[in-house]
């Protein structure tokens, strides 16, 4: 059942994959020689048609320009479009099914972690790794969150992309990422791990660079890899730690001897400097953590993540919000056990989720595209997560994973739906007035900022609250540090989210009278995901609290997160006053009567607030300049460097003092030579002579 | 254990292909291109089908020489002696495995004298088996060198409009290096009285004796590998040879160079091999992170996969080094790896190069719309030149990446470096050739690949994935060879742990 849950969406992708070139090689005949005269109307259409949507901005940098999603609307679907929409659909609906299933076997129920192996994978002296399946509660949990998110986005899909001609393509990446995403949550070793966690790495490659006509979307899609690729490095490195230091990459005999490991002096070598014991494994953590700051778009690996908003609306609903965002969430839970006895690495992570937390919401307040405001959100709910990690609360920060994928993924399929509504438009200043016009949206949109900002009885409201709580906990000073920064992260958070809901669904239509005609509901296949994902986001919360963080958790968990010894942050959090648990509660409305303020009761305060602080207004706008900051330091001095390299160090200084000066040097040489020669025999004969004459006095006087 | 002599079988039926052609197809008629296109195609067929009987005859748990040949030559001084071993198996196998490949790559390109190309290429592949065959050490050299004469003239006659520039800097670069070796050995056979390899593996070179001939031995290996600062004849050899010579250049001979280190450096000069470790480190990765970023700026596309290489061949080196399992047997797997995947890439090159006789990156873009099996087949092979994990790529650069870091975490940093970079140039490589729109005049009625091109990279495809998600068949051969070899040489370095303190640096 294990291997079907995991496998099904891979075959449903190779499926898919399948379609799609064999449809394409249909429509694109192959050939020996360039110069075929079959051209097709049709393609030059489509290609023209594809370029002219993206030609206002120039590249991912140029971020604040609205986007249109650019369906190729007058190129004929491809080939089997529906055979393959309904195959990954119906196999991931199995898969998704089935997660449930095993969700209440493992996690409700009473089995035990277990090991389902597959295959074998690399041998080589004493590394070694197969392919297995590890499935305990922590596994089931997120099998449960992506199969269920994923068959719910596979669904909208087919009515979000039913105008796009390569459908079989979106959904085999689709599948393709989900495989993935399942191979990292059930990986029984590290570099299994690492195996999902390039492959959904892949996958979001794949899909952000989807409407590939699009420089823009080019450039996200390649900066989405190379970000990850970043965190990857810390990641590989502290994978090879854990080889030294252990002897083994596989969780089991990992996860069993890092109490050994910890007392003893087993030395690990790095960075010019002896680590042994603990302060080893410390630094091991934070090498695994540079991975999960990638993954996860925390400061200051988080720039990709907004412009991954460049794929498809469903897209960043699955990838860049629902899943494989909270990969590194997953692996710092997962790897509990390691992290349990690393107090240091857990600090930096509290202090890197928290400032992310922080950091992200003060840029959501300013931004116009819709989704980008989404994205931002994301980014600091995923520090939120890391701050419960690092405060010892991997319970919590699961628990927030969870109830965050279901509210998340809704806002993002509510922002695809009011996308499709106003044809393609993006810029919330751009709509307005959308609230009558698609009620159901608007009122699963409300749902979802419900969950998110805290309101009681809703999903954010258990989850997030249990992390600001645990923070207070946990105390002294990184206690205290992320404690305040998420409770101000929390007001932004209202903020802005009602920000959004007021600048889309109310005040007057600011659209264009064309657009406003079109708008309309979304179809049925559309608007089913956002019904199950309301309840979702009204109830995991209320269902899940007394599982995953209250009474039950010891029965739940069984032993699936570790934490480090006299952690007593679940009592101390019992005991919390009323005036922290009431905090959240107090921001939410904050927030949301200032932006009822702002954009509802006053609409000219926002401009003449931004026109007062100017220079705040630009830095928040310009999400804190990091991207011109990586650029000046990192990509530009890149090629810089790589073309003085090519030029100067191969061409002037290798090749100039080899090959080409010494061919140079003979041809002096022969040169000289040449003129040596006379013609004449005796010329030659008394040269020999000479040269005979000191060669055998040589050999007399060395004898 | 077998009655007939199956590696000379495997190395020299190439000649008797040559030799049918050079005698029986006269002409140039389109009947007799044909012929011998087809004599040449089945020559590398069966070579390979024959070779792969060595492979189902090979047993994986011995670690030493099977299959081995012996029989006198010239004089007794040296003797014509074949064998392999888990280390060197493997390479013949990709040799025989890609020529076939190579040959139906070159179908239509080549037009002009098409049957000394031919001859040229059934001559070389003799050859490369031959070095990988080969247990006298001067019969190695003679193959090594002998390899030479068809590559040159293969980018000398049939390459781009640089070639001759080209063909000699890459004949006279080789050649250096290989003049010391051959000083290096005859100054063993003088002092170990042998010239099997198998003895002189176990002959103990005085410490002072192994610094001079490790040094002669690098300078040939380390520029046919090659590796910083001796690597510029490759991108300039790569960008004018035709493509079924990159492929050649790429995929098995820069190879002879990593398979040099593990014949000969390694196990014969243990105790040199230490000492200069860390130069060859500093050498890997000034390779890895400099030709990383000059790939990144190259507007040639071949010439980027050529730096690409290099770099991956920096992993190869320090593997090595590393001296231990993990490194040793990652860098055998990269070395296959490669071999499979920038022959590939370099075929994904002709494709293209073909249709439209250029290959500056700015001439293309969009080709997606128009080859998407091409788009995805490219695509594949970025990912595996990128070390994507599920492809062969993955794996060897893994292992080395592990053997490194236990023997010297600095390198193994630094060397990870190589991830970020890789992806950088690889991705955006093929951005700017596959993605965006197609609005060239000249790319607008391109047509996708034809059935013989996608017959000559599916078997790349396939091998590519299956070795990056199953690659036990490559590790069960090389495993107990590399346990050997790394055992070998530790206690080496133990036994003369008073010597190396000797030649305290």
């Amino acid at each position: 059942m294990y291997s079907a849950i995991v496998f099904l969406p891979l075959l449903g992708a190779i499926l898919a994959g399948l379609i799609t070139i064999f449809g394409a090689a249909g429509r694109h005949p192959g050939g020996e020689t360039g110069h075929g005269d079959e051209d097709h109307v049709t393609d030059a259409v489509g290609s023209e048609h594809g370029h002219g949507a993206p030609s206002v901005h120039g590249d991912a940098a140029a971020v604040h320009v609205a986007h249109h999603e650019p369906h190729d609307h007058h190129v004929p679907a491809a080939v089997g479009s529906r055979a393959a929409e309904i195959v990954t659909t119906a196999l991931l609906f199995v898969s998704a099914i089935l997660s449930w299933v095993a969700f209440f076997r493992v996690g409700v129920g009473s089995h035990e972690l277990f090991t389902v192996p597959v295959l074998s994978w690399v041998h080589s002296g004493n590394l070694v790794a197969d392919w297995t399946l590890r499935i305990d509660t922590l596994t089931v949990v997120m099998l449960v969150v992506v199969n269920t998110v994923s068959t719910l986005v596979h669904l909208y899909s087919i009515g979000y992309m039913s105008h796009d001609a390569n459908r079989p393509r979106f959904f085999a990446y689709l599948s393709l990422f989900t495989f993935a995403m399942l191979m990292l949550v059930t990986a029984n070793n590290f570099l299994q791990m690492f195996f999902g966690w390039e492959g959904v790495g892949l996958a979001s490659y794949l899909l952000i660079g989807f409407w590939y006509h699009r420089p823009s979307a080019n450039s996200a899609s390649m900066k989405a890899f190379i970000v990850n690729r970043v965190g990857d490095f810390g990641f590989e490195l502290g994978i090879f730690s854990i080889f030294v230091l252990f002897g083994s990459i596989d969780f089991d005999t990992v996860f069993g001897n890092v109490g050994a490991v910890a007392g003893s002096s087993a030395a690990l070598h790095i960075f010019g400097h002896d680590f042994s014991g603990q302060a080893a494994i410390t630094v091991a953590c934070l090498l695994l953590f540079m991975g999960a700051m990638g993954k996860s778009a925390q400061v200051p690996l988080h720039t990709w993540l907004p412009d991954a908003m460049e794929g498809p609306t469903p897209v960043s609903a699955l990838i860049h919000a629902a899943t494989m965002v909270t990969a590194g969430v997953f692996m710092v839970a997962r790897l509990s056990p390691i992290f349990a006895f690393a107090p240091t690495a857990l600090m930096v992570i509290t202090v890197i989720g928290a400032f992310t937390a922080f950091f992200a919401a003060t840029i959501g307040l300013v931004q116009n595209d819709i989704k980008r405001v989404i994205a931002y959100s994301t980014c600091s709910q995923l520090g939120y997560m890391f701050a419960a990690l690092g405060v010892g609360a991997p319970s919590v920060a699961v628990f927030h994973l969870f109830t965050h994928a279901f509210f998340k993924a809704l806002l993002f399929l509510c922002a695809g739906a009011v996308i499709h509504a106003v044809s393609d438009e993006q810029d919330m200043r751009k709509m307005g007035g959308l609230r009558k016009k698609i009620p159901i949206t608007y009122v699963a949109m409300i749902i979802g900022t419900l969950a998110l900002t805290g309101f009681p009885f809703t999903a954010g409201y258990y989850s997030k609250d249990a992390i600001i709580e645990s923070t207070y906990a946990f105390g002294g000073n990184v206690g205290g540090f992320a404690f305040v920064l998420l409770n101000v992260a929390a007001i932004f958070t209202s903020f802005y989210s009602w920000r959004l809901i007021f600048m889309t669904f109310h005040g007057a239509p600011r659209s264009s009278q064309e657009v406003q005609d079109h708008v309309h509901e979304s179809p049925q296949i559309m608007l089913v995901p956002l019904y199950v994902l309301s309840i979702g986001a009204l109830l995991a919360g209320v269902l899940g609290i007394g599982y995953f963080v209250e009474g039950g958790y010891g029965a739940f968990w069984k032993h699936a997160l570790v934490l480090g010894e006299g952690n007593e942050i679940r009592e101390a959090m019992e005991h919390t006053p009323f005036w922290v648990s009431s905090l959240p509660f107090v921001e939410m409305v904050i927030g949301f009567l200032v932006a009822f303020w702002f954009y509802i009761a006053n609409p000219r305060v926002p401009a003449e607030l931004a026109r007062e602080h100017q220079g705040l207004h630009r830095f928040l706008f310009n999400k804190w300049y990091f991207d011109e900051l990586y650029d000046r330091i990192f990509v530009r001095p890149a090629m810089w460097i790589g073309r003085f390299l090519w030029k100067r160090g191969d061409g002037w200084l290798i090749d100039g003092l080899g090959p080409n000066g010494v061919s140079a040097r003979v041809l002096d040489i022969t040169n000289r030579v040449v003129r040596l020669q006379t013609g004449y025999l005796y010329h030659y004969a008394f040269v020999m002579l000479v040269g005979v004459a000191l060669l055998v006095t040589w050999m007399m006087f060395t004898r | 254990m077998q009655t007939w002599p199956i590696l000379s079988t495997v190395t020299f039926l190439p000649l008797i292909g040559a030799a049918i052609m050079f005698f029986l197809i006269r002409g140039d008629s389109e009947a007799a291109r044909r012929n011998l296109r087809s004599v040449a195609l089945a020559t590398t067929v069966l070579t390979f089908l024959v070779s792969i009987l060595i492979w189902t005859g090979f047993d994986s748990a011995n670690p030493g020489f099977q299959f081995v040949e012996q029989a006198n030559w010239a004089g007794g001084f040296m003797s014509y002696r074949m064998g392999v071993d888990g280390i060197s198996m493997l390479f013949v196998i990709l040799s025989t495995f890609l020529m076939p490949l190579c040959i139906l790559a070159s179908w239509r390109s080549i037009e002009h004298r098409l049957k000394e190309y031919l001859i040229a290429f059934l001559i070389m592949e003799s050859m490369m088996i031959g070095v990988f065959c080969a247990l006298d050490i001067v019969l190695f050299y003679v193959f090594f060198e002998a390899g030479l004469i068809p590559m040159f003239l293969i980018i000398g006659v049939w390459g781009g409009p640089r070639r001759v520039y080209a063909a000699f800097k890459f004949f006279l670069y080789t050649l250096l290096g290989s003049l010391l070796m051959l000083l290096a050995i005859m100054a063993m056979y003088w002092q170990a009285g042998t010239t099997y390899i198998p003895d002189l593996m176990t002959h103990q070179f005085p410490a002072h004796m192994q610094m001079w001939l490790w040094l002669a031995f690098f300078a040939s290996f380390a520029v046919k590998m090659p590796m910083w600062p001796v690597h510029t004849w490759l991108p300039d050899a790569h960008v004018e040879a035709p493509t079924a010579g990159s492929v050649v250049l790429a995929a098995v001979l820069l190879k002879m160079g990593g398979y040099g280190f593990l014949r000969f450096s390694l196990p014969m000069f243990p105790l040199a091999s230490e000492y200069f470790a860390p130069l060859v480190y500093t050498l890997s990765v000034v390779a890895i992170i400099y030709t990383s970023l000059v790939a990144l700026m190259q507007e040639d596309m071949k010439k980027l996969i050529a730096y690409s290489s290099v770099a991956h061949m920096g992993f190869v080196t320090m593997g090595i080094f590393a001296a231990n399992t993990q490194g040793v047997q990652g860098a055998i797997f990269q070395m296959l790896s490669h071999g499979l995947v920038s022959g590939a890439l370099f075929l994904c090159v002709g494709v293209i190069y073909d249709r439209m006789h250029t290959r500056q990156i700015a001439a293309y873009g969009g080709l997606v719309n128009r080859m998407p099996v091409y788009a995805f087949t490219f695509l594949l092979f970025t990912m595996a030149n990128v070390g994507l994990p599920g492809t062969s790529g993955f794996v060897g650069e893994f292992l080395t990446l592990v053997g490194t870091f236990r023997a010297n975490t600095w390198v193994a940093v630094f060397a990870t470096t190589g991830i970020i970079f890789s992806a950088a140039y690889a991705l955006w490589l093929y951005r700017r050739v596959v993605f965006g729109v197609l609005d060239k005049d000249a790319l607008k009625s391109i047509l996708d690949m034809s059935v013989r091109e996608k017959a000559i990279l599916i078997p790349l495809i396939v091998l590519t994935i299956l070795f990056g998600i199953y690659p036990q068949p490559i590790m069960k051969v090389t495993g107990p060879a590399v346990e050997h070899l790394v055992s070998q040489y530790q206690a080496a370095l133990d036994s003369s742990a008073p010597k190396t303190a000797l030649l305290a640096r």
